[in-house]
C-alpha cells in the first residue's frame, strides 16, 4: 500500500499543473491541449475494446462522428444547452456501439477490423446524404458557449476545465471499471475466451457492452469536440481520424489507462513538430517517428514506462524475496 | 444485356487488380499473421519508378520487368530493415509500423514526383475490341490477361518448385520448417518481395485508368483489403475470386441502382461483404484456424 501515496501525490501535480494551464499558454496552446483532453477520452473507449478486449476497431471515428453530429444537432436544430447534449450523445452511442457489436460478435480480429473500417467509410457518406439534417458537406457552425455562473473565463478557458472535468470523471470511471470485476472478465475473454466462458463469464454479453462503453467513450469525446471546434463536417471524421485513433492507441500503450494521454498527446503534438522539421514532407518525418518509437517501445510509451519503473524498483529492491506482482500479469499484450 | 456485359467484363478488369493486391496483402498475412497497410503505397511507389523509366525512354515491357524486379528487391530490403526488428513486438505494433511505412511512401512519393496527376501509358492498343454488339476497352482485356498470368505464375511456383514448397511450410509451421533447415526469416522476406511484385503489377495496370499520383492505390487498397476479407484472408485463391467479385459487384451496383450512383456504391460494396461475413464469418473460402490454448 506505501506505492499509492508517491502515486497520489503525483496524480495531485498533474492535476495541479493542468488547472495552472490555461492561465499561462496563449488560446491557441489552450486550445491543442483540451484537442489533446478530447482525444484521450476517444483512446482510452478504443483501448478498452481493443487493448483489454482484444477486439480490432478501425472505425472509431464513426462514434466520434455520431457524437459530434448527435451534439451539433441538438444544439442546432432544437437549441438544446450544449451540456445536455454530451450525456446524450454518450447513451446514444453506447447503444449504437451495443447495438453494431451484436452482429460483430461473430466476427473475429481482422473480420471485425473490416466491418468497423467500412463503418467508418460509410459515416461521412451518410452524413451527406442525410443535407437536411446534417447540412451536408458545408457542416454546421455552432457557437462557443461562454462561461456559466459568471465565472471569469473566456471560451477556450471554459471549455479546457469543461473538457478536463469530463475526463477525470471518465478516467476514473474507467480505471474503477477496468480494475475490477468487470475489467477481470474483459481482460480474460481477451486472454482466452473460451476459458472466460469455461468459468462462467457471459462472453457475448460482456463483448457487447464494452463496444457500447468504448462507442459511449468516444462519443462523448466526439460531442466535445463540436463544442470546442463549433464547427462539424463530414470530411473531419473520415477514415484517417479511426486511423489515428488507433496509433494513438498503440503508441500510448495498449491495456493501460495512462496510456491514452501519451497516445493523444502524440498524436496531437507529433505531426506538428514533424511539420516544423520538414515542410516538404511532414507525414514522411512522422511516419519515421512511428517507426522509431514502436522500435524504441514495442508495448507503447505506458509499457515503456512500466518496464523502467520495474527495472529501477528490482535494482532498488534487488534481493526482495518477493517480486510483486503486476509485471508480468499486466505487461500489455495485443492481439 | 450489351451493356450488362460491357460492365462484368470491365468489373472483372477492375477486380483483377483488386485481386492482385489482396493476394499481396493475403501472403504477408498468411506469413507473419500481419496486415500490411504499407502494400498498396508500395505498389503507388513501384508505378512511378516505371513511369519514370517510360519517361527516360525506355520500352515500356523492359520497364515493367525492370519495376518487378526493383519491387522485388525494395521488398526484400523493408522486410529485413524495417519489419524484422519488430517481428517479436505485438502484431498492432507490427501494424502501426506498416502504417509509418504508409505515410513515408505517400510523401516521399509527393515529394519527389510532386502531387500532379501524371498519365500513365497502356501497353494496349487504344483502339476497343469488338465482339458483336458490345466493345470492351483493350487496355481492360489485356490486364485481365495479365492478372491471370501473374496468377498462374505463382500457382506453379508455389505448387512445383522446391522453393515454394519451403515458402508456405515457413508460413505454415515456422518451428518445424526452421528444425528440417529452412531459412525461415529469408523465406519471410521472399514472401514481401513477392508481395511488392503483386503490388506493382496492380499499381501498373490500374495507373492507365486512374492517372497517376501519390493517393492512386488508397481506393484499391481498401476494396483489396474487402476482396481478401471476402475471400477470406487464409485462401490464396478466395483472394483473388473475392478480388473478381468486389470488382464486378462494385460496377454493377454502380450502374444499376440509381440512388446510389457512383457516389455511395463504395459503401454498398461494403456493406454487401460484411453481409456475407455475417453469414461466413471467416470469409467465402477461409478456415478457421483453431489454436491450441
Amino acid at each position: 500500500m506505501t506505492s499509492r501515496l508517491p502515486r497520489l501525490l503525483g496524480l495531485l501535480a498533474l492535476a495541479g499543473v493542468a488547472c495552472a494551464l490555461p492561465f499561462f499558454l496563449t488560446n491557441f496552446r489552450l486550445f491543442q491541449f483540451t484537442q489533446v483532453y478530447i482525444y484521450a477520452i476517444a483512446i482510452l473507449g478504443l483501448n478498452m475494446l481493443t487493448g483489454y478486449n482484444g477486439q480490432f476497431s478501425l472505425g472509431h471515428g464513426a462514434f466520434y462522428a455520431i457524437g459530434a453530429y448527435v451534439s451539433a444537432i441538438m444544439m442546432d436544430r432544437w437549441n438544446v444547452h450544449y451540456a445536455w447534449t454530451i450525456p446524450v450523445a454518450g447513451v446514444l452511442c453506447l447503444v449504437v456501439g451495443f447495438l453494431f457489436g451484436l452482429p460483430a460478435l461473430r466476427l473475429e480480429g481482422l473480420y471485425l477490423a473490416l466491418a468497423t473500417f467500412s463503418l467508418a467509410l460509410a459515416v461521412p457518406q451518410i452524413l451527406k446524404y442525410f443535407e437536411h439534417w446534417t447540412g451536408g458537406s458545408q457542416g454546421l457552425v455552432l457557437n462557443k458557449p461562454n462561461a456559466p455562473f459568471g465565472l471569469k473565463l473566456n471560451p477556450d478557458q471554459w471549455l479546457y476545465f469543461l473538457t478536463l472535468a469530463v475526463l477525470v470523471l471518465l478516467f476514473w470511471l474507467g480505471a474503477n471499471l477496468m480494475r475490477g470485476r468487470v475489467g477481470r472478465a474483459v481482460v480474460a475473454i481477451r486472454d482466452n475466451h473460451i476459458a472466460a466462458e469455461a468459468m462462467g463469464v457471459n462472453t457475448s454479453l460482456y463483448k457487447s457492452l464494452v463496444f457500447g462503453v468504448s462507442a459511449a467513450y468516444t462519443g462523448v469525446a466526439g460531442a466535445l469536440s463540436a463544442s470546442v471546434i463549433a464547427y462539424v463536417a463530414p470530411d473531419s471524421f473520415n477514415v484517417f481520424l479511426s486511423i489515428t485513433l488507433l496509433i494513438g492507441a498503440v503508441i500510448g500503450g495498449m491495456a493501460s489507462i495512462s496510456g491514452a494521454i501519451f497516445g493523444a498527446l502524440f498524436i496531437q503534438f507529433v505531426p506538428n513538430w514533424a511539420q516544423d522539421i520538414s515542410k516538404a514532407a511532414p507525414w514522411a518525418i512522422f511516419g519515421v517517428f512511428l517507426i522509431v518509437f514502436m522500435y524504441v517501445m514495442p508495448f507503447g510509451i505506458a509499457g515503456a514506462i512500466r518496464l523502467l519503473w520495474i527495472r529501477t524498483r528490482r535494482s532498488r529492491v534487488a534481493l526482495s524475496p518477493e517480486p510483486r506482482e503486476t509485471a508480468a500479469t499486466q505487461a500489455p499484450r495485443a492481439t | 444485356m450489351d451493356i450488362f456485359v460491357q460492365q462484368v467484363v470491365s468489373g472483372l478488369a477492375t477486380g483483377g487488380i483488386y485481386a492482385s493486391l489482396a493476394l499481396a496483402l493475403v501472403m504477408i498475412y498468411q506469413a507473419t499473421d500481419v496486415v500490411s497497410f504499407t502494400q498498396g503505397e508500395m505498389a503507388m511507389f513501384s508505378t512511378y519508378l516505371c513511369w519514370t523509366m517510360l519517361n527516360a525512354g525506355v520500352p515500356y515491357w523492359v520497364a515493367f520487368l525492370a519495376t518487378l524486379a526493383l519491387s522485388f528487391v525494395g521488398g526484400i530490403v523493408i522486410q529485413r530493415v524495417i519489419i524484422r526488428p519488430v517481428e517479436q513486438a505485438p502484431i498492432l505494433t507490427i501494424v502501426i509500423v506498416t502504417l509509418g511505412l504508409l505515410v513515408i511512401f505517400n510523401s516521399l512519393a509527393g515529394w519527389i514526383w510532386t502531387y500532379v496527376q501524371k498519365p500513365f501509358p497502356s501497353p494496349f492498343p487504344s483502339k476497343p475490341l469488338r465482339a458483336g454488339n458490345v466493345f470492351f476497352s483493350a487496355h481492360d482485356i489485356g490486364a485481365i490477361g495479365i492478372t491471370l498470368v501473374v496468377l498462374l505464375c505463382i500457382y506453379v511456383f508455389f505448387r512445383f518448385t522446391p522453393l515454394g514448397l519451403a515458402m508456405r511450410a515457413a508460413a505454415h509451421n515456422p518451428v518445424s520448417s526452421r528444425l528440417v533447415g529452412i531459412r525461415v526469416g529469408w523465406m519471410l522476406a521472399l514472401g514481401w518481395g513477392l508481395a511488392a511484385v503483386f503490388g506493382a503489377v496492380a499499381g501498373m495496370m490500374v495507373a492507365p485508368n486512374l492517372t497517376l499520383e501519390p493517393n492512386l492505390m488508397g481506393g484499391v487498397q481498401i476494396y483489396a483489403f474487402a476482396a481478401a476479407t471476402l475471400g477470406g484472408f487464409t485462401s490464396p485463391g478466395g483472394a483473388v475470386l473475392g478480388g473478381f467479385i468486389v470488382g464486378v459487384v462494385e460496377n454493377l451496383v454502380g450502374t444499376y441502382v440509381s440512388f446510389i450512383g457512383t457516389e455511395l456504391k463504395f459503401t454498398v460494396a461494403l456493406a454487401l461483404i460484411i453481409v456475407v461475413l455475417l453469414v461466413k464469418p471467416t470469409g467465402l473460402f477461409g478456415t478457421t484456424v483453431v489454436k491450441r490454448v
